[in-house]
């Protein structure tokens, strides 16, 4: 048995709105067998994962505070990948973003006042920008491959922070632990609803997400980077420049990523810490891919995805399973996901090798 | 004399991983496959290895799983891009992603629990040469198995039909299936090999150089192979060269740790990175080093024409 790729004549409408849908079907199935083998009801399992978190209002503030990072990220990988510019350093992009964004609250703790927050958010969002800037340099002057140059960012990203907070940062009275002051509250995302865990960062990515989608569809910038992405040759014809447009590229989705950044420690978290996410910067390339590289579909699916964390927990306290299953189930998914992409362009038809050689014996 | 062994040994310890995922891939990408999963299929390999010789007591068992794993993962991602084609960035993200998740999940019951080391295997009279003798001829299996596939790739990649069926295929697929070869059959088994190559160096990490199973325990060094490829221009004893530099700079931060430098261990940590950074930079400036290996078909799907 072999399987024969037909290209269609034009890619299918309707494949692309299903192919998401089915991929997520067909993750829900692996999962249940998954559970399955490993000794759990299997329905019980995939009610707590994936229905149990939508049903009380804490869960829900919860999901959206989960969910707000992955779409402010995924919005700006978008620009990214349609472009052809392979910005995997997110992660990395994010920690400096919250880094830069800290610098007022832990350097100058004594500096309280409203014109604290905004700063905090355009110095996190700047600090992203200018840490993806490299890659977008490295790639436009050497040559450089940016996928290995953004990841390798990403580690020295990593142990910038844990540099920080287990040095010059670490809070004076906090006992020798790993972890800065706590933010004061000028420093601190304004709640959206009082009382509640969701603050302003889901704003903030909606904004971004309705704003990306509008230059996507609506401006020649959008246009530019379908063109460059989809033939760079005919970009090239056009004037359009692909180095600038790495450039462009890379400086919006890192301070977007270096927004989110800030967002997330001046907001659920509240200080820094060696360790300030679940992994958000490369869940966000999932995200980016399952919601079809459009902003607005990266919003469902950064609902979704923030549903596979918090159902991850869940089934943890409720199950005993292992929150790790939710990583594996993220990646499942992004393969899923590729996978029904194909149908998008291509008829898929299996062949039977005992045909083929019949064929063959009738040659 | 001691510590110029230890030295050595310590090296050796830190690069045989990467020359044996780096040699891997660079089969891959020669038959114009861009296989990002390294890291994804490393850290299977370790897991798979680390689990099969802890619980069946035979460290060779556990290799076997190892390239068990690694093989699995290579033919998910076969599947994808080659049988569906898929695109291979994204595929082989969502392999790097899928090994880290699913490692994570069945390590779990391992974390702790110290594992199987493998044995060094001494050959007589050679182990004895001084200084050397000790780091070079007084290793495990894996060690040998990775100096024998360098010559072996070398000689199959140029000296060989099917090493240059291979380059064609990878240079150029349309000409290729012109002349009758099957591309994505020839690209099935270079994507094959690299993730038993993997799974190999993956087994190295958890019975060799750690001898315990960590989460993440790879820690980017299936990219850093990756870089490796780029930096070898897609040759094979550049691979090793390349491999053992990198290896020296991944153990400075012991030794320096060692000898009391006043540097954070954070930046020593960082170092390996930042290296593969600058080694990136150097390479790629120049082009017409790279330009004349690099496979022209890299990353490229192909579908026949029907």
């Amino acid at each position: 048995m072999r399987l024969e790729l037909q290209k269609r004549n034009a890619p299918s409408k309707r494949m692309a709105l299903l192919s998401p849908v089915m991929a997520i079907i067909l993750t829900l199935i692996t999962g249940a067998i998954m559970f399955k083998l490993l000794g759990f009801d299997a329905s019980k399992a995939l009610f707590v994962y994936f229905v149990e978190p939508l049903l009380d209002s804490w869960s829900l503030q919860e999901l959206v505070v989960k969910a707000s990072p992955l779409i402010l990220i995924a919005v700006g990988l978008t620009i990214c990948y349609r472009s052809n510019n392979w910005n995997i350093g997110a992660e990395g992009q994010f920690t400096i973003g919250a880094i830069c964004g800290s610098i007022l609250p832990i350097m100058f703790p004594e500096w309280q006042n409203y014109a604290v927050f905004p700063i905090m958010l355009a110095m996190g969002a700047l600090g992203g920008a200018l840490f993806a800037y490299i890659p977008a340099l490295l790639k436009n002057r050497f040559a450089t491959n940016e996928i290995l140059t953004s990841l390798m960012l990403t580690y020295v990203g990593l142990l910038l922070l844990d540099y920080l907070v287990r040095g010059p940062w670490k809070d004076p009275e906090g006992y020798n632990f790993p972890e800065s002051r706590l933010f004061h509250d000028y420093a601190l995302a304004p709640s959206i609803i009082e009382g509640g865990r969701m603050h302003i960062g889901a704003i903030f990515a909606l904004v971004a997400a309705i704003v990306v989608f509008i230059l996507f569809i609506r401006t020649l910038k959008g246009f530019e980077i379908k063109v460059i992405g989809e033939t760079p040759r005919a970009g090239n014809f056009a004037g359009f420049s692909q180095q600038k447009m790495t450039i462009f590229a890379f400086l919006v989705s890192g301070a977007l990523t270096g927004l989110a950044g800030i967002l997330e420690v001046s907001g659920p978290i509240g200080q820094l810490r060696p360790t300030i996410s679940p992994g958000y910067g490369f869940t966000a390339i999932i995200v980016a891919f399952l919601g079809r590289l459009n902003p607005i579909g990266a919003v469902f699916a950064g609902l979704l995805l923030a549903l596979s964390y918090l159902g991850g927990e869940a089934a943890q306290v409720d199950l005993g399973v292992s929150e790790k299953t939710a990583k594996a189930f993220q990646g499942i998914l992004l393969f899923y996901v590729l996978a029904c992409d194909t149908l998008i362009n291509y008829r898929i038809r299996v062949i039977w090798t005992k045909k083929n050689a019949q064929i063959k014996e009738a040659a | 004399m001691e510590f110029a062994d230890a030295l050595l040994v310590s090296i050796v310890t830190a690069s045989t991983p990467l020359l044996l995922a780096a040699i891997g891939e660079l089969i891959v990408e020669r038959s114009g496959v861009l296989n990002l999963g390294v890291e994804g299929m490393m850290i299977i390999g370790a897991v798979c290895s680390f689990a099969a010789s802890l619980t069946s007591g035979n460290p060779y068992i556990g290799i076997l799983a190892g390239m068990l794993g690694g093989l699995l993962m290579s033919l998910l991602f076969a599947f994808l891009t080659l049988g569906l084609a898929a695109n291979q960035y994204a595929t082989g993200l969502a392999l790097s992603l899928l090994g880290l998740g699913l490692s994570g999940m069945i390590g779990e019951a391992f974390v702790g629990t110290p594992g199987i080391k493998l044995p060094t295997l001494d050959i007589p009279l050679l182990s004895d040469i001084p200084v050397i003798g000790n780091a070079i001829f007084n290793q495990d299996i894996l060690f040998y198995i990775a100096i024998l596939l360098v010559v072996g790739v070398s000689w199959f990649l140029f000296k060989t039909r099917w090493g240059l069926i291979l380059r064609a295929v990878g240079e150029n697929h349309n000409s290729a299936h012109a002349l009758g070869y099957n591309v994505n059959r020839v690209r099935l088994f270079a994507v094959l090999f690299g993730g038993v190559c993997a799974g190999l160096s993956g087994s190295y990490l958890s019975m060799v150089y750690t001898n315990l199973w960590i989460e993440n325990m790879t820690a980017g060094r299936g990219w850093i192979a990756l870089a490796l490829v780029v930096f070898s221009s897609w040759l094979p004893g550049r691979a090793a060269v390349g491999a053992y530099l990198f290896g020296s700079v991944l153990i400075l931060q012991f030794h320096a740790q060692g000898a009391g430098w006043a540097v954070p261990s954070q930046l020593l940590s960082a170092l390996p990175y930042i290296a593969t950074i600058i080694a990136l930079i150097f390479i790629s400036r120049n082009r017409n080093v790279t330009r004349v290996n690099t496979p022209s078909c890299l990353g490229q799907a192909f579908v026949p024409d029907r």
